[in-house]
């Protein structure tokens, strides 16, 4: 033995392997990450990989299979509930367990332990605003009420059971690919985590308040000036119930406190507050449904797109759930039972989103730094303080001292300092509608077993937040939509500003009775939504919230004139790219343009304009200097007298900069009140149509004139921050206000349009794949299709179709 | 011949090892074999450094030719190794391998008068 180099082969030997076995900063071990026995090369899926598996858990209850088609859809058969959703919860883990983990830890403030704090603590702050907001709390308040209930709490544990079946034979070889970079391991599956992920919809779908942007405008403007910026019903509205429909009064309207015009309206102080990490305020979606009498077959067509922000592995799994008493086909959250929007034997539904505001801020006046008591109702009363620890991955555990009253939680305080852009004076508690316990689940068991029209009325009734428009359709070719959810009564613009947190008169009151809930139908010939304000200004409650104008609009106004309607029809609409904003703008900024003041170049941008076909596909070059010009007028228009107001502040609408102009050119406050000469209409459109030439200059030296690529859409990974596990780059049309609603990173996130034949057709697409695995073919299959505005057949697999070509792999559960 | 043996074992043991314990059990397989069959130190590092290159790089040619790079594709621009999957496939080849030429260097020297 030759001790010297012994010692030193062994010393560089055990180096090595210590080098490659721990994380390196942010990069995973790099031995176990490299191994092709263990590492990421095993989620390296073959081409041609089999699902085939026989499976013995005994857990079930009876056999049960699932059969796969060749685009992997699960067509699951079971002979019980519990099987069925012990199988729906196993799937889901199966090929998205990362994805629902990750969404839920998102939820419940928990991302700092799988990615660190963040630079300046943005995840941290993530985390904590979610905390902060509730939602933990409202989780568990929910929690509670759905494991009340009989049916639910069965159907959540089997879920659960199923899912924990999967995680619990997890081996270096099936684990999924984010857990080996982001250098962590998955914990098991529980109900509250089925609750903090629909606690996570609501919300990304209530995020319709502006509160503290709205005070810091009150604080600013005269009443006119405010009411002109922000107006609660566009002239051009068509809403979901028709103009004109009778509303019943009710007998008992909320009733506005005395001390409002004193304490409220009057209120000056300008809450120094920025709110951070608000829901994307284009979370929307479109569906409408058409009765026989409308179509070329006599039967119903029901279409619906949810918009949302697009990723990889998409938020929607799509799958058919059978038992020997139920049958249907849609898609699925991975996180959730049940199918969320799809349609069984006999009748159809989709949802848009309410975009009400259920979510109000009040100032509260703590006795002092403690937060430990605060003055309400003419007395210092205690706070109930509870102590959030986060375990921030790499560094010492955060402690956060949140302070619940009898509003809520006390989401913004002098702690609570996100980004530094918080002040230490105010206190602001938050009452959030999702914060009261209820069961939304079950909206969705009974719509998944739903025959007729009753059936669908008895389900919806159990959605009480985030509010959703369900369209219906059934084969008794009815279509019906409700506006559905747990409206607070609020007297005329409660809760638009931040609320005086001292008493319980400024309170929610009481809750609009279902019954009043804006509908349409049954016995309608066709129905539409696509989140505009629901009624005219004659249904009498008070409604505020941020809604859309122009793609319900369109809508309405192409099905009203619409017979005869076709499959290709619907598909058609549904990816339509007219732009009906540029059709209603378009005249009045060519109106004002002084074209003696332009350039012979200038001019050549002009007459693109002026030649435009108002559509935005993606080839399209007059569309991106359409929006870019009328971008450029809404900051010219309104950024000098908002320039007076704190952040965060709103930019108003586009459609209340382009109502006001079809009003009249002196309605909107066109002139620059910073410079001493008085600009006309005229004078700003040709200012703003000169400042976009250099951006669009720069576009087309890009070669991204063309409005595809300027709008430049992309799918990214759920992380956001690992590009190549998105799509990025891709050439689609559609955008903002338009019915094809595909903006940058937004848009349809699964298209689906279903005829209710003798025997259902149907069609649907997302913009994603059923594998969450970015090392399968199945990861992003459905992209290009997508964004061709191409839809796959849905097949709807009958008892007896075992032996059928189109079922690909199976997989037998036996216990 | 003692070579292409001491090298094809030390693929095969690290292999077998693999498939019931983590992947630094490569490492005692290369220590082993070198042991078991002593040469010069540079010969059995050698043979430890190859038999893992050929192993670790033949496994991840296997896996990445059946799945269509699709995962190397993205695993390449996330390290980052500007998309290159050929690069990928040495820099775990390499990775498996220097660990086993030093193990077997080891064992060789455990046996050294």
């Amino acid at each position: 033995m030759r001790l010297v180099p012994l010692l030193i082969s062994a010393a560089v030997t055990t180096g090595l392997v210590i080098a490659l076995s721990v994380p390196m900063g942010s990069a995973p071990p790099f031995g176990s990450f490299l191994s092709p026995q263990e590492g990421f090369w095993q989620n390296a899926e073959p081409i041609d990989q089999s699902y085939d598996a026989q499976l013995q858990l005994p857990q079930l209850k009876e056999k049960a299979a699932v059969y796969f088609d060749d685009r992997l859809v699960p067509h699951v058969f079971a002979q019980n509930d519990e099987d069925l959703y012990f199988i729906q919860g196993y799937l889901h883990a199966k090929f998205r367990l990362w994805q629902m983990e990750f969404q839920t830890h998102a939820a419940a403030g928990r991302l700092s332990e799988i990615v660190g704090a963040g630079a300046d603590s943005t995840v941290l702050n993530f985390d904590r605003n979610m905390r902060r907001l509730g939602m933990v709390y409202a989780a568990t308040n929910s929690l509670q009420v759905m494991e009340n209930d009989a049916d639910t709490k069965k159907v959540l544990d089997a879920y659960t059971a199923g899912a924990n079946a999967w995680i619990d034979q997890l081996n270096p070889s099936n684990l999924p690919f984010e857990y080996r970079l982001l250098n962590y391991r998955p914990e098991h599956w529980s109900n509250l985590k089925t609750a903090l992920f629909l606690k996570y919809m609501s919300y990304d779908l209530t995020g319709s308040e502006n509160d503290i942007e709205y005070t810091n405008a009150k604080a600013a403007l005269s009443q006119e000036l405010f009411a002109k910026f922000y107006p609660v019903a566009p002239d051009s509205l068509d809403p979901i119930v028709p103009r004109g429909t009778v509303f019943e009064t009710p007998a008992n309207l909320p009733v506005t406190p005395a001390s409002a015009d004193s304490l409220y309206f009057q209120w000056k102080n300008t809450v120094d507050i920025a709110a951070i990490d608000k829901p994307d305020p284009d979370n929307g979606s479109n569906n409408w449904a058409v009765s026989g009498q409308k179509t070329q077959s006599g039967r119903p067509i029901l279409c619906n797109d949810p918009h949302l922000g697009l990723s990889l592995p998409s938020l929607w799994y799509e799958m058919q759930l059978h038992t020997p008493t139920s049958n249907t086909y849609g898609a699925s959250f991975p996180g959730s039972p049940a199918i969320i929007i799809g349609f069984t034997d006999r009748i159809a539904w989709g949802v848009t989103n309410a975009s009400r505001d259920v979510k109000d801020y009040y100032a509260i006046k703590f006795k002092d730094d403690t937060r430990q008591e605060y003055w309400y109702d003419s007395a210092w009363v205690p706070t109930t303080i509870t102590i959030e620890e986060y375990k921030v991955k790499g560094a010492p555990v955060v402690k956060d001292t949140v302070a619940y009253t009898a509003f809520g939680p006390v989401q913004y305080d002098a702690s609570f300092t996100g980004w530094g852009r918080a002040t230490t004076v105010t206190n602001l508690a938050v009452r959030w509608q999702a914060h009261t316990g209820s069961n939304e689940f079950k909206t969705f068991y009974q719509l998944n077993r739903a025959n007729n029209y009753s059936d669908y009325l008895e389900a919806i009734r159990h959605f009480s937040c985030p509010a959703q428009n369900f369209v219906f359709a059934s084969k008794d070719n009815e279509v019906a939509i409700w506006q559905q959810g747990a409206f607070p009564a609020k007297w005329k613009r409660q809760g638009d500003f931040v609320m005086p947190g001292t008493d319980d008169t400024y309170k929610w009151q009481d809750t609009i009775p279902q019954a009043a809930n804006p509908h349409v139908g049954p016995g309608a010939e066709w129905v539409a939504s696509a989140n505009q304000l629901p009624t005219d200004t004659t249904y009498p409650w008070y409604q505020s919230g941020g809604y859309d104008l122009y793609r319900g609009y369109q809508i309405n106004h192409r099905l009203r004139s619409m017979y005869s309607i076709t499959v290709d029809d619907m598909k058609q609409l549904q990816t339509e790219n007219y732009n009906v904003m540029a059709e209603m703008a378009r005249p009045i900024l060519l109106k004002n343009i002084k074209e003696h003041m332009l350039t012979n170049e200038e001019k050549s941008y002009l007459d693109t304009v002026k030649a435009w076909n108002l559509r935005n596909d993606a080839t399209e070059t007059g569309a991106t200097i359409f929006e870019t010009w009328f971008k450029v007028l809404e900051a010219e228009v309104w950024s000098d007298e908002l320039e007076g107001v704190a952040k965060p502040h709103m930019t108003p609408e586009s459609y209340t900069l382009i109502e006001g102009l079809l009003r009249d050119s002196f309605f909107i406050p066109v002139d620059n009140i910073k410079t001493t000469a008085t600009e006309t209409l005229a004078d700003v459109t040709t200012t703003a149509f000169k400042k976009a030439i250099p951006l669009l200059k720069r576009a087309a030296a890009e070669g991204k004139l063309p409005w595809g690529k300027y709008k430049d859409t992309g799918i990214r990974h759920l992380t956001r921050s690992v590009a190549p596990l998105g799509r990025l780059h891709l050439n689609a049309g559609g955008g903002d206000n338009i019915i094809n609603a595909t903006k940058q990173y937004h848009g349809p996130s699964w298209r689906m349009i279903v005829h209710l034949t003798d025997k259902t057709e149907a069609w649907g697409i997302y913009p994603g794949g059923q594998q969450g695995n970015p090392g399968s073919k199945y990861y992003d299959n459905f992209i290009d299709k997508w964004v061709a505005g191409e839809y796959n057949k849905l097949w709807v697999m009958a008892e007896g179709d075992e032996k059928n070509a189109a079922v690909k792999h199976t997989i037998t559960f036996n216990k | 011949m003692k070579f292409a043996v001491s090298l094809v074992l030390t693929a095969l043991l690290s292999f077998a090892a693999g498939l019931y314990l983590g992947w630094w059990s490569l490492a005692i397989a290369a220590f082993v074999v070198a042991i078991c069959i002593p040469q010069k130190p540079w010969q059995n590092w050698l043979a430890g450094f190859l038999g893992l290159f050929l192993l670790w790089g033949g496994l991840a040619t296997w896996i990445d030719i059946r799945n269509l790079h699709i995962l190397s594709g993205k695993v390449a621009n996330i390290i980052p190794l500007g998309g290159s999957t050929m690069l990928l496939i040495l820099i775990t080849a390499f990775a498996g391998a220097l660990v086993a030429g030093f193990a077997a260097l080891t064992g060789s020297y455990v046996r050294k008068k």
